[in-house]
């Protein structure tokens, strides 16, 4: 359970949002809202653990995240604007790297399962370089599906992906919920899991 | 979970770091052919005098060292900050020191190391004796670690700035004058006959001292950075 009380960010000297507080229990999908330049990217990575909130504590499992620490770490995973996949390195290699570093080392063939779920089938040793925009977001969306994080935290995860790629993510989330997971993200296009009522969180 | 120990995180990134640099020697290259070329053009601006190049030899080689680092500190961590790893490493269930110890160590294995294995080599063009050419290549061997692990730090702290790469270096140069200092005199000292044990001694203390604290202290310079 991932509860927020009282949060206050801000972007250098301007405030973006204060005195925020929601709760995110297990299976429950939560939509955050907002204008460009709203703080949703923020809010976001304040969840991660990279910005230190002006005010306020986000607890999980009813411990603060500051004190937790690496166990937090190991029970999200995040997935920002940035693919964090190189370029000289294969689909494969990617996945499996940074699967790795995230605490849950996979073996070839569940990496390349993985890939070819994400419709990457035949280009799992291409060099993510020749590798088109959609393409590279799938391999990045790749992890999601060998990671055993509880928490997934996921900013606008469907830019760059066609109308398939997006109903498979409809899917894989809908499958995280239904083994209790939680998911939190911000989105601009419409993304609708069936038999899950979306919380909407606005920031204005 | 089947969890990463600390060694299986500090082997698997230096793996990446090294799998990263072979696909694309180039990078790795410009720093040798740098530091080469640094150090054999004194002999052709000063003159062919035998005793002069032999006195200067240890600086050359040390300032060339130096300089040749300062190239690559750019891209210890900037390419992954631009493609957002970085930001996954952050993540890492370990510690984040651990983590950056372990770029560091990829970093000197693919920019310190290459100028230690060469340097002997080009000692010679300086006809600098035998022993002075060993002392050298230990002094390398302790000193350019301490300087990747300094130059971590500089490299931290201007991560995402604007002239990042120019900044680093007037960051990083001041810091690195005391192991400037005691490497070329471990080989002036080799040179003129006395022993070089305490230059090297002490280049030894200023490595375990960056060991203890550089990693922690450039991890806590990524972490402001990534804010």
């Amino acid at each position: 359970m991932l509860e927020v009380t009282g949060l206050s960010c801000a972007r250098g000297e301007q405030p973006l949002f204060a005195n925020l507080s929601f709760v995110l229990k297990a299976g429950e999908l939560m939509q955050v809202q907002g204008a460009n330049g709203s703080g949703k990217t923020t809010l976001l990575r304040t969840l991660c653990g990279f910005i230190q909130p002006l005010a306020g504590e986000i607890r999980w499992q009813g411990e603060s995240i500051r004190d937790l620490d690496g166990e937090y770490r190991s029970d999200i995973i995040y997935l920002g604007h940035l693919n964090a996949i190189k370029d000289e390195l294969n689909a494969l290699e990617n996945l499996r790297i940074s699967s790795a570093l995230s605490g849950c080392g996979v073996s070839d063939s569940v990496a390349i399962a993985a890939l070819r779920r994400m419709g990457l089938r035949g280009r799992e040793t291409f060099p993510v370089k020749v590798l088109s925009q959609g393409q590279r977001r799938r391999v990045a969306l790749a992890r999601l599906l060998v990671s055993k994080a509880h928490l997934w935290i996921l900013d606008e995860p469907l830019t760059a992906l066609d109308v398939g790629a997006v109903g498979l993510m409809q899917g894989l989330i809908g499958e995280h919920l239904g083994k209790r997971g939680m998911v939190i993200f911000t989105t601009h296009q419409t993304l609708e899991v069936a038999g899950v009522e979306m919380r909407r969180l606005s920031l204005s | 979970m089947n969890k990463l120990s600390l060694l299986g995180l500090v082997s698997l990134v230096i793996k990446r770091d090294l799998t990263l640099a072979m696909r694309r020697r180039a990078d790795v290259l410009t720093t040798l052919i740098f530091f080469v070329l640094v150090v054999s053009l004194f002999p052709l601006a000063v003159g062919s005098e035998i005793d002069m190049l032999r006195k200067m030899a240890p600086g050359v080689v040390w300032v060339a060292a130096l300089l040749a680092s300062m190239l690559s500190l750019g891209r210890m961590f900037s390419a992954d900050y631009l493609d957002g790893t970085l930001e996954q490493m952050l993540l890492v269930p370990q510690s984040l020191s651990m983590l950056v110890l372990s770029k560091i160590l990829a970093h000197w294995m693919l920019s310190g190391l290459p100028l230690v294995l060469i340097a002997p080599v080009l000692g010679l063009q300086f006809d600098m004796s035998g022993p002075s050419l060993w002392v050298l290549v230990l002094a390398l061997l302790i000193g350019t670690p301490v300087l990747s692990m300094i130059g971590a730090f500089g490299a931290a702290l201007t991560l995402g700035l604007r002239g990042g790469g120019v900044l680093v270096s007037l960051l990083v140069l001041p810091l690195c004058i005391p192991v400037l200092i005691f490497g070329a005199g471990a080989v002036t000292a080799m040179t003129s006959g006395v022993s070089p044990a305490p230059n090297l001694s002490l280049l030894g203390a200023f490595l375990l001292m960056s060991l203890l604290f550089t990693p922690w202290v450039s991890a806590q310079a990524l972490r402001i950075s990534m804010e």
